[in-house]
């Protein structure tokens, strides 16, 4: 049975369960004088029937998905025939999703040895034993679970704490995904990583000043090996967010100033929702402005003042990223802003301040610890952002503080080497993983500093 | 008194220079927004212009007789004579009926290049859809092939776009311009077709399927595990290390670069979970991983403004925590859970870089009809229409561009809306 | 005026002495007692009337402020003396739905004049809140603000000496020469409020606005700053709003009595504390309300 079937069936059966506790919940409490003799309402009774009748079976299933398809490759792999027996990871890899695919019927019998054909018989042969023996367990699971639910139930069992215990644990599972993501995600990138700083050293990606992540086809051709020399990714991604910053930071900043500080709550109203659009265009969008409208705009206008700007400049892409950035850094310096007590303003004020001076002077002072983690943010993201530069930036790795010229960023060159066909363990792929261990890291950093200054900034005006 | 008097004077002279340094602050506070909302006007005017064409589309009319012969089908309900049928030849022998005086190969090519390439298979479902048609003549509006389009649309506009086009085919084009046997008609296709190598037959289908397929696995998956979150952290879990870590890593998942999300999802979903490829499936989950920190964060300020008394005189009745949260702070609090999941939703929608790393990104011509087929989702189908050298495809990238962003245009304003309408004002 | 009006115009004490302090209704009051007006004023204000929308907050208010005077102004909370206190530096004109009526003058010229620049009344006229509110620098900077947004200071030398001259002057200057670049707002509160006074009289202005100075400071803070407040009327006229009585007796030569945003009695403040003229003055002072 497929693995949906058995879910909606267990579900089925968990409904069922409940109103069954329920039922002989009420039955029992009618005799009694109602349900005020009862510990719990009946319907927790019902719920803790249900419970004991679908979680267990569920907690199988997930575990039985996450180790029947690794355990039946190795069986079939230990027991395939010597000949084809495979001798290291990637031919490991390679065996094995040929047998699955015949397995599968993906891949046509005809013309394949024997032996092969019998490790996919035995495969299948295996995966249809795995299924039976799920849904037999489950069910048998499932049906214990709702005789023990039913025979608890009493008038003075106490069904509500026990619920509301199981409940709770399941929500705080909820809350602890987000570590378990964080987990992954570390998880995912640094093992991969660690398997290629094997071929490639870390000393060598991190310093090393060429970037041609070409490996040759055949092992015998020259420069098979390919270098991974990483500045100039990093230099290129430096770059262009260092031009989204100077697109961003002024304006972004300004327009905060010039809305908390002067606009009449009419434009304030109309102004900031507007600016506020630019933060929900998709960044697909943005790639598509800056590399078909913007790029080609500075290009012809770089040449009619006799300079070459290329066509995918730094300029271009970091430009349309600062215009995605502004609402991102003028709605966080507003935040901020705002938050600065009005009595610094009338102190300031009552001096004979300005308004602008009382700006620049008292309040941007005030505020800069929560700016400067606004921008840094920004900066976090500006270095992270993929789409724009895939589609505006270059894919060449060059070593240049040139804003006209071309250069190639982090994440293109994680895009790069994960999109089309390759095999999963070739170094090439394996960078990009190197590189997103980079990424994740920097950005991780300037995230938790950033967040850090904020909530002190907070905390110190509440 | 004297200094002060001297003061005065002092503060008399500065004022002209600093009254002046004011009003300049004041240009550029006004400058900055209008930079900002200059930006968004040349973005919507320049991908509007660029793309209102595709919504019309170049047709050219032909008589196509349905000749036995020529297809090679003589039992309209065997699939194989169908799959092998000679479908192009039916659109050739209109054409060179239209042109009788056409001759040579060069110039035949040019001819048949006037139409598309799957113009043969459009026929065919005319010919399905009416099996009384064969051996039959009728007059039919034939799709252009993308180059016509692109040439006719400049034309008409004034400012024609010849540079792929021969000068025999601008004759041709001439002739039934003048005949009205060419013209332009509503782009049905744009629609109802999936994506396609020529970009006249290319439509956004299946991409709007597949963002929807993977849009409602993530809404079933984040929504519920984010309020359960949001429910944890505000109403049950103790001030403690754990929590406050919890917390870190929520705040700053919400800010990790997207296509993280991405290397986690090829990482553990496809490479250790084995799931395929290209599935909507992978997708919502990688965007269920990524939307979570949102909604999560969201529905903890929708629960945060239920005033504390509520919870108190529900505890007050004799209610156990639970219920004072089932029946009072989640309903009281579900329209601001609402808006934050539109909000997340839109900025899935929107996403298309992880994506790109879990294989989403594949040519995909079926349009998906289930979690498990292989799709893509409608940012990542601009993107590789932006990235076709066609000059076709820019206007159909910026046409898929304004159906994205009313998509976005309507989820956001459901949400202010629903903001408006729903809010409590304690 | 309304025939109510004038006849109590005419007989102020009577008539109105069970109604204003059973109802505390004062809508029919329309006059002063006491002695507005002073010989050398510096301030005059006459008619103000002072509006948040449509609601107003100050009814007709004729007063003058003598020169060198210390005037405080006492009465209920929400009876408009703090609005008062704002509308005489123009800081009513932070609050976008505020609108002044009436005339206020300095030295006979007219605050609301639109040739008037606002920066230069707010340098004459300076002010202290009723929270400390030092900026968050040093305390060298705070000081040094006024002296240098107006460029009083030629030299680092002179503004030097405006800062120790403004620090001593608020009686602050021992306590804090030794950590002048440490941050203001490392003070204690009541060393915040003689800082914000520092900084206040850093630009020599002609007269101070204090708006509750002592309301948020313990008592022996509040001594200092009522010593500090005798000391600097030798220098400059002061206008002062407090809550307490005692402190209005203690630091002030005439005191002002405001009743739900009308002007109800002016005199010397011994006067005031002993012989109230107006029923509601004495009212308030023998603790009937407040």
């Amino acid at each position: 049975m497929q693995a949906t079937n058995i879910l909606i069936l267990i579900l089925g059966l968990g409904a069922f369960a409940f109103f069954l506790g329920r039922g002989r919940s009420l039955a029992l409490a009618k005799p009694l004088g109602g349900i005020r003799k009862l510990h719990s309402l009946p319907s927790y009774y019902g719920l803790h029937a249900a419970m004991w009748c679908s979680l267990p079976p569920l907690f199988l299933l997930a575990m039985w998905m996450m180790f029947d398809d690794p355990l039946i490759n190795s069986i079939v792999v230990e027991s395939v025939a010597d000949e084809i027996a495979p001798t290291d990871a990637a031919s490991y890899n390679l065996l094995l999703n040929k047998i699955s695919n015949l397995a599968d019927g993906i891949l046509p019998r005809k013309g394949e040895s024997a032996v092969l054909i019998a490790a996919a018989d035995h495969m299948e042969a295996l995966r249809v034993i795995s299924r039976w023996s799920l849904t037999a367990l489950m069910l048998t699971l499932s049906g214990l679970g709702l005789l023990w639910g039913w025979s608890r139930i009493s008038a003075s069992f106490r069904a509500r704490p026990v619920v509301e215990k199981v409940m709770q644990n399941i929500l705080l599972a909820c809350a602890c995904l987000a570590i378990f993501t964080t987990v992954g995600i570390v998880l995912s990138v640094l093992f991969e990583s660690i398997q290629f700083f094997r071929s490639v050293p870390i000393f060598d990606f991190v310093f090393g000043l060429e970037w041609s992540p070409q490996t040759a086809i055949r092992e015998d051709q020259v420069g098979s090996s390919g270098s991974f020399g990483a500045v100039p990714l990093f230099v290129g991604t430096l770059l262009v967010s260092a031009v989204a910053m100077v697109v961003a930071v002024p304006v972004g900043l300004m327009s905060a100033i010039y809305l908390a500080e002067y606009a009449s709550k009419s434009v304030r109203t109309y102004a900031k929702p507007a600016l506020e659009i630019l933060a929900g265009i998709p960044t697909v969008v943005y790639g598509f402005f800056a590399a078909l409208t913007v790029a080609p705009f500075l290009r012809d206008l770089g040449a009619s003042f006799g300079l070459s700007v290329s066509s995918e400049s730094a300029l271009a892409a970091g430009g349309v990223m600062g215009v995605m950035i502004i609402p991102f850094i003028s709605s966080l310096a507003d935040d901020v802003i705002t938050a600065v007590p009005q009595s610094m303003r009338d102190g300031s004020l009552a001096m004979g301040a300005t308004h602008s001076e009382t700006v620049r002077r008292v309040i941007i002072p005030a505020a800069l610890p929560g700016i400067v983690g606004g921008v840094m943010l920004a900066i976090s993201r500006a270095i992270g952002e993929t789409m724009i530069v895939v589609m505006a930036a270059g894919m060449a790795a060059k070593l240049t503080a040139n804003p006209l010229e071309s250069v190639t960023t982090v994440t293109v060159q994680i895009v790069t080497l994960l999109t089309g066909d390759q095999e999963f363990d070739s170094p090439k792929t394996l960078a990009a993983f190197a590189l997103g261990l980079m990424l994740f890291t920097v950005t991780l950093l300037l995230n938790i500093f950033a967040l850090h200054i904020v909530k002190k900034y907070r905390e110190q005006y509440d | 008194m004297t200094e002060s008097v001297n003061n005065l004077d002092k503060i008399k002279q500065s004022l002209s220079r600093r009254n002046r340094a004011e009003k300049r602050f004041r240009w550029y506070g006004r400058l900055a927004i209008f930079i900002g909302l200059a930006a968004v006007m040349v973005l919507f005017t320049d991908i509007i212009s660029k793309g209102h064409g595709a919504f019309r589309i170049t047709y050219i009319e032909l008589e196509v007789t349905y000749d036995q012969d020529r297809i090679g089908v003589e039992n309209l309900t065997d699939p194989e004579q169908l799959a092998n049928g000679n479908w192009e030849a039916l659109s050739k022998a209109a054409l060179r009926n239209e042109f009788n005086d056409v001759s040579g190969r060069r110039d035949k090519r040019k001819l048949y290049g006037l139409i598309s390439s799957g113009a043969g298979f459009d026929l065919k479902d005319r010919l399905l859809a009416n099996p009384l048609l064969l051996g039959e003549t009728e007059k039919v509006w034939i799709l252009a092939d993308d180059d016509i389009d692109t040439y006719y649309k400049s034309w008409l506009d004034g400012e024609s776009y010849a540079a792929r086009m021969s000068a025999k085919q601008l004759q041709w084009i001439d002739e039934l311009h003048a005949q009205g046997k060419i013209r332009l008609q509503f782009n049905s296709n744009l629609f109802t077709r999936g994506d396609s190598r020529e970009p006249e037959q290319a439509g956004i289908r299946g991409a709007v399927m597949g963002s929807l397929l993977t849009l409602i696995l993530t809404l079933l998956l984040s929504f519920p595990i984010g309020v359960s979150a949001a429910i944890y952290l505000e109403e049950f879990a103790p001030r403690n290390r754990w929590t406050d870590f919890i917390e870190v890593n929520i705040n700053n998942l919400a800010a990790v670069p997207s296509i993280i999300f991405g290397l986690l999802g090829l990482a553990i979903f496809i490479n250790f979970f084995h799931i395929p490829r290209s599935v909507p499936i992978v997708g919502g989950l990688v965007l269920t991983l990524m939307t979570l920190p949102t909604i999560i964060i969201t529905s903890r300020a929708a629960i945060k403004s239920v005033p504390p008394s509520i919870r108190e005189a529900a505890l007050g009745m004799g209610a156990s925590k639970y219920q004072v949260v089932l029946h009072h702070v989640l309903p009281l609090s579900l329209p601001g859970m609402l808006t934050g999941a539109i909000i997340g939703m839109a900025q899935a929608l929107g996403e298309s870089a992880p994506l790109l790393m879990i294989g989403m990104v594949a040519f995909i011509v079926d349009i998906p009809a289930g979690f498990s087929d292989p799709a893509t989702v409608l940012p990542v189908q601009i993107f590789l229409w932006a990235d076709s050298p066609e000059r076709a495809f820019i206007e159909k990238t910026s046409a898929a561009i304004m159906v994205l962003l009313s998509f976005l245009i309507i989820m956001n304003t459901v949400a202010v809306w629903l903001r408006k309408r729903l809010e409590r004002r304690w | 005026m309304t025939q109510a009006a004038t006849a109590e115009k005419k007989n102020p004490a009577k008539k109105t002495v069970a109604k204003a302090v059973n109802s505390l209704d004062v809508s029919d009051h329309q006059a002063t007692v006491g002695k507005n007006f002073a010989d050398n004023a510096k301030m005059t204000m006459r008619n103000v009337n002072v509006f948040y929308d449509d609601k107003q907050a100050i009814h007709d208010v004729s007063v003058d402020i003598a020169k060198n005077e210390v005037i405080a102004m006492i009465g209920p909370s929400g009876c408009g003396k703090s609005t008062f206190l704002r509308s005489l530096n123009r800081m009513n004109d932070t609050v976008d739905i505020c609108r002044v009526e009436g005339q206020i003058c300095m030295d006979g010229e007219d605050l609301y004049s639109p040739k008037l620049d606002v920066v230069e009344l707010r340098a004459r006229v300076g002010m202290v809140f009723q929270k400390p509110n030092p900026f968050p620098k040093s305390i060298y900077e705070n000081v040094a603000y006024g002296p240098k947004i107006h460029g009083l200071a030629d030299t680092r030398v002179d503004l030097d000496e405006i800062v120790e001259n403004s620090l001593r002057k608020a009686g602050l200057w021992e306590e804090v020469k030794e950590r002048l670049h440490q941050a203001g707002t490392g003070l204690s509160g009541g060393q915040q409020q003689r800082l914000c006074i520092a900084r206040a009289i850093a630009v020599s202005p002609e007269v101070i606005l204090m708006d509750e100075p002592c309301s948020a400071l313990d008592p022996i803070a509040t001594a200092k700053i009522e010593e500090l407040i005798e000391e600097l009327s030798q220098n400059f006229t002061i206008a002062i709003v407090t809550h307490s009585m005692q402190q209005a007796a203690r630091v002030s030569h005439r005191t002002a009595y405001f009743h739900l945003g009308r002007l109800i009695e002016v005199n010397p403040t011994e006067q005031v504390f002993t012989m109230p003229e107006h029923q509601l003055t004495e009212a308030y002072i023998t603790g009937r309300f407040g």
